[in-house]
């Protein structure tokens, strides 16, 4: 690829990724009405999504090979336990983020 | 009102910038480490500093980022790029719709705001409890610039020193994930019936299952988008939501 055929496919990356960013924004624009269907979205939307980018994160984790996923299960339960108990963010990820290195690096 | 009208501007930044600052945290972890693996890879892909660094300015979304690595290393298709990276950032539909009405009387920074709205800047922008005395709009772009400052300086750093890095850090991009995990959670001690997220959660699990890591996140966006609208005679009213 020449120089120009590389900005050309960067700009494309960069388009691609401000049109899923922009779209919602310029189609359903502050002066006029949101449809109900939309603004019912907007609720409940996030919920869902939170849950599909927690599947996203550990999209590449093999439960058939390797440690089989145990190792993302336990930190994963970990977070949970601990955020339940104290409700401190960074407590929870950074708990929850060295007892994986743990895992990995040591017992895995 | 009154004291706010009385505060100067530089006060009201300082105080934005330092209620975003603590929730960025765990991003500032998780980016430069994951910007370093992207600035590496690009460098030894054969690339020099300056694409990692370029792209992570102005893309900003990080998978989007490691699949354009492989489109500058194959032939030249400029519609196929545009294709693949709107299916790759489809989800990024899903954040502006949420969206709609919070970035609604923040000003200018709304375009700024839009642009920068990746998985990690939308999740923390969507659920931080933002004080009453902060104000709404500056705390959100200070959280999203500071990971765009994050992702860049992990990728350019990767990009310059590339294979001279030594990882010492097994398992660190968990985070990452421990972060969604608590922003989920965090959702679902606020929400009254847990439908949306457990929609959520069941039906990327399931897609993930049946269409593979790379091939997902569409067909997950389309049953959850499905289930919300055939649900939607329970859930309507913000019956989903706690007041």
């Amino acid at each position: 690829m020449t120089l120009t055929q590389q900005i050309i496919t960067i700009a494309m990356v960069v388009l691609g990724t401000l049109l899923t960013r922009f779209l919602p924004f310029l189609v359903f624009p502050p002066g006029k009405e949101t449809p109900g269907y939309i603004r019912y979205l907007g609720k409940v939307l996030p919920a869902a999504v939170f849950g599909m980018l927690v599947i996203y994160s550990l999209k590449d984790v093999n439960v058939l090979a390797g440690s089989h996923g145990i190792p993302e299960l336990l930190a994963v339960l970990l977070v949970i336990v601990l955020h339940k108990w104290k409700r401190q963010m960074l407590l929870s990820i950074a708990g929850g983020t060295v007892f994986y290195m743990l895992l990995v690096q040591l017992v895995f | 009102m009154k004291d706010q009208k009385r505060e100067t501007k530089g006060g009201k930044l300082k105080r934005a910038f330092l209620c975003a600052f603590p929730f960025t945290i765990p991003i500032f972890a998780g980016f430069w480490f994951l910007g370093l693996t992207y600035g590496i890879y690009m460098n030894v892909s054969g690339f020099s500093f300056w694409y990692p660094m370029v792209m992570s300015m102005t893309v900003f979304a990080g998978s989007v980022e490691f699949v354009a690595v492989s489109m500058l290393l194959g032939s030249f298709n400029p519609i196929q790029a545009l294709v693949m990276t709107i299916m790759v950032n489809a989800r990024h539909l899903f954040y502006g719709i949420s969206m709609l009405d919070r970035f609604r009387g923040v000003g200018k920074k709304k375009l700024y705001l839009i642009f920068g709205m990746c998985d990690e800047t939308f999740s923390i922008n969507y659920t931080a409890k933002i004080p009453e005395d902060v104000d709404r709009g500056w705390f959100m772009f200070f959280v999203t610039l500071l990971n765009h400052i994050y992702w860049v300086f992990g990728a350019t750093l990767g990009g310059i020193f590339g294979s001279f890095i030594q990882f010492d850090t097994e398992g660190l991009e968990f985070v990452m994930t421990a972060m969604f995990v608590v922003i989920f959670l965090e959702q679902w001690l606020k929400e009254q019936n847990h439908i949306s997220s457990l929609a959520g959660l069941g039906l990327s699990l399931l897609c993930l299952a049946v269409f593979g890591s790379e091939n997902f996140i569409i067909p997950a966006m389309l049953l959850i988008l499905a289930a919300l609208t055939l649900l939607r005679p329970r859930l309507e009213d913000g019956k989903g939501e706690k007041l």
